[in-house]
């Protein structure tokens, strides 16, 4: 038995009784819960540690007949996560529409009124779905890239396990109701603090994996991933800072008040969204398209410029969700200034994604998933052209607390991120599973279904949003107010009856992937391993 | 071109790339976030902000317990139609104490952030029993609920401890009084309300629905949304003065 896993399952027994102990006095029923699955994870991974001893090779080769021995497992695992974890974030986001429609379609019950579903919607949606696909990508791109099997055996899986672990704790959480109340930062200290250790080893795993390449150069696609992992850390530190009541209370309280708080608050969400949802995903776009295409990227230097731009304009935009409103006017103009000059880094990145496809246009008629590729950085260029309009401070006078920024998110979440997601699994899951996909007929069916219901649900919360804004804002020629707050919620429900329509849809798409991947599965293996071999641009 | 060439160092450094992402993401924090704790004006100067009660505090765990803030802003933009319709516009001071903020950022339901006063109790609690019944057309869910769940105050002064500690102004003795206060805030007509009003000024009392099974949910959480917004005399307030 070697150190780690004799270290693993000393760890995993110390914290299950560490957490059968704390559920034994536990404040709540709730938090005991919790603890009990925290304990159950415990026991579990000890089984779980001590099989892979008893079954694993004396010794894991490194190379195979001169091959980097890929790890492939944990990246199975988190793919099949994210198909699973996206089905059930867009049902619940499809569910939370509805009740907007029809309100007492929650009949009251605590557990599924709107404001418990919605955080349990946009942590499946972003974390559960977008980072399970963020792992299962990274971890295969880093290895293919370095040409070298990952770093650690059981570290890797680590992740993975202890990553899903924090998106059940999480969204049981908010079911039960235990949040914080920040927006996308809901889950309360405990499992803050779980998401750290999973968070520091998923870094060292990645970094200790760039140390054994085979490659001279890091692909730019670990450049992304890595200023994710990094930024990703620092955002949950800064924003999630709190004290909890007792060690065996679910609850805490963040130490920062107020105007710091909604600025520590505004810097982490809207990186969250440069960081989680873009730069992960960006490098995604580099590996995925490049290698679906059969192109290099379109030009390094480029992606030199994008990268380094992006990575440092972000941080400063978070202001923007606060025009107007009692933060300082200096940091408003700050967050509006850098949200503009974003959209010459975003523009840039979308140039490159798109232009790799030179000489291979052709390939959008025949291969659907290189289409959905395509398409998701064509959403992309479009809402990060849309997001520094609506940064603008006397735009954003109108569309802030409107639909308009749902809409505004869900064609960056929906075409951007969700398409670029099924289009690596598209990719992925047959190459880690040595098979073929099923149906490229049911990948456009899905693309079909998906791009129809992305575009009602866009296009009816901009009317809406628009809609409401200015109902707000009219007055009559008397000079008072002319709409009671009452008749513009009633002016909403035809937008948001479309809106679920156009959820339903994207849904409906998401079960043709699953029934894809199905299939998929349960065909035979391939005799030989498609070779996914990157096509890299050299380095000068 | 032999610029390019040097950005080999980050290719092929990884901890040189690790360190110059590090450098770059810190920047913008450092230089938005930083200020707000120094710059004097970041909060303005005003009169009548104050803790909130032990029963406010309870009052405020559910609202965000339930995730109110998803529908609901606490932050009153300084543009003419919302000053018309909600009240003065929000002051960082307001929120002082609030930890976390509660401002929001969608609204599908109003501006909560002087709803306090607004109504009658009778009207909040039949609005959150059933938000239909007094507003047709609400979207809102039904949070009936919270009128049979007992208030669970066994801990609160743990809760003021930890609040202590992060900069509201609790002292020992306030925190001593916690258990007596929230029953104060639900007797009306005791003469301990006197006590309270003197520890927090411009506090009130509500009459308590939960009879003998003691306070519910419901009466804390009334209790915040009527405090709302009621802090702050706004005559007193110089704005010029809080120019920022």
């Amino acid at each position: 038995m070697t150190i780690g896993e004799l270290l693993g399952i000393v760890l995993s027994f110390a914290g299950a009784f560490l957490a059968l102990f704390i559920a034994s006095k536990a404040y709540t029923a709730a938090y005991a819960f919790h603890m009990f699955v925290f304990a159950l994870a415990g026991f579990g991974s000890a089984f779980l540690i001590f099989k892979h001893y008893t079954n694993r090779a004396a010794v894991i080769p490194q190379e195979i007949n001169g091959r980097p021995n890929y790890q492939y497992g944990p990246i199975k695992f988190a793919s099949l996560a994210a198909v699973f974890w996206g089905i059930a974030g867009f049902l619940v986001g499809l569910i939370v529409a509805l009740e907007l429609a029809y309100p007492d379609l929650s009949m009251g019950l605590q557990w599924i009124n709107f404001g418990r579903l919605r955080p349990l919607h946009t942590s499946a949606v972003i974390f559960a779905f977008g980072g399970n696909v963020l792992l299962a990508t990274s971890l295969y791109v880093v290895q293919r890239t370095c040409r070298t099997r990952i770093a650690g055996e059981l570290a890797p899986w680590f992740v993975i396990l202890g990553y899903n672990l924090f998106i059940v704790i999480a969204g049981t959480g908010y079911l039960l109701g235990i949040t914080q109340s920040k927006e996308y930062a809901e889950p309360e200290w405990y499992a803050d603090l779980w998401l750290t250790i999973v968070w520091v080893v998923y870094l060292l795993v990645f970094l200790a994996t760039l140390w054994k390449r085979k490659e001279p150069h890091i692909y730019v696609a670990n450049w992304f991933t890595l200023a994710f992992i990094l930024t990703i850390a620092m955002l949950h530190l800064g924003n999630n800072a709190s004290i909890p009541v007792s060690i065996f209370s679910p609850k805490s309280y963040i130490v920062w008040s107020g105007v710091q708080d909604a600025m520590f608050q505004w810097w982490y969400g809207h990186n969250a969204v440069g960081f989680f949802l873009t730069a992960g995903f960006l490098a995604i776009m580099y590996y995925f398209v490049p290698k679906r295409a059969e192109r290099p990227v379109y030009s390094y230097r480029l992606s030199i410029i994008h990268f380094w731009a992006l990575v440092f304009m972000y941080i400063w935009a978070g202001p923007h969700h606060l025009h107007y409103t009692a933060l300082p006017d200096w940091a408003q103009t700050l967050g509006m200034t850098f949200s503009i000059m974003l959209w010459m880094p975003s523009w840039g990145g979308m140039i490159n994604g798109l232009l790799t496809l030179a000489g291979a246009w052709d390939k959008l008629r025949t291969d659907p998933v290189l289409r959905m590729l395509v398409v998701s950085v064509a959403f992309y260029g479009m809402s990060t052209f849309e997001g520094p309009l609506m940064s603008i401070k006397v735009v954003n006078s109108l569309s802030h607390y409107t639909d308009w920024t749902i809409g505004h998110v869900h064609s960056g979440a929906l075409g951007w991120v969700g398409f670029v997601s099924f289009g690596a699994l598209y990719c992925l899951i047959p190459w880690v599973y040595n098979r073929k996909l099923y149906s490229m007929k049911l990948v456009n069916w899905h693309f079909w279904i998906a791009t129809i219901g992305i575009v009602l649900y866009i296009t009816a919360m901009w009317v809406s949003g628009i809609l409401q804004g200015l109902m707000w804002r009219a007055y009559t020629s008397n000079g008072f107010l002319e709409y009671s707050f009452i008749e513009t919620v009633e002016a909403m429900h035809p937008f948001y009856v479309i809106r679920a329509a156009g959820g339903g849809l994207f849904l409906i798409g998401s079960l043709i992937m699953a029934y894809n991947f199905y299939k998929t599965l349960a065909s035979p293996e391939e005799a030989e391993a498609p070779e996914a071999k990157p096509a890299l641009a050299p380095a000068e | 071109m032999s610029m390019w060439k040097h950005h080999a160092i980050f290719e092929k450094n990884s901890l040189v790339l690790l360190v110059g992402i590090l450098i770059v993401i810190a920047i913008g924090g450092l230089v938005e976030i930083g200020p707000l704790f120094y710059l004097k004006s970041t909060i303005e100067t005003v009169d009548g902000v104050r803790p909130y009660t032990p029963l406010e505090l309870a009052g405020r765990n559910i609202y965000v317990r339930e995730g109110c803030y998803l529908c609901h802003s606490q932050m009153i933009r300084s543009l003419r139609d919302e000053v018309e319709r909600y009240g003065h516009y929000s002051l960082a001071a307001e929120s002082k104490y609030d930890h976390p903020f509660q401002w929001g950022s969608k609204r599908t339901g109003p501006d909560l952030a002087r709803v306090g006063g607004k109504y009658s109790d009778d009207w909040q609690r039949g609005h959150l029993n059933d938000p239909r019944s007094v507003v047709p057309g609400s979207v809102m869910p039904r949070y009936g609920f919270l009128a049979e769940t007992p208030l669970d105050f066994a801990h609160i002064q743990e809760d003021m401890q930890v609040l202590a500690i992060e900069g509201v102004p609790y002292t020992p003795d306030l925190i001593a009084k916690a258990k007596v206060d929230i029953k104060a805030q639900l007797s009306p007509d005791d003469p301990s309300v006197a006590d309270l009003v003197k520890r927090y000024p411009k506090a009130v009392a509500h009459a308590s629905l939960g009879g003998e099974a003691g306070p519910t949910e419901q009466d804390a959480l009334v209790a915040y949304l009527q405090m709302l917004g009621t802090t702050v005399d706004f005559k007193l307030f110089d704005a010029k003065a809080n120019w920022r």
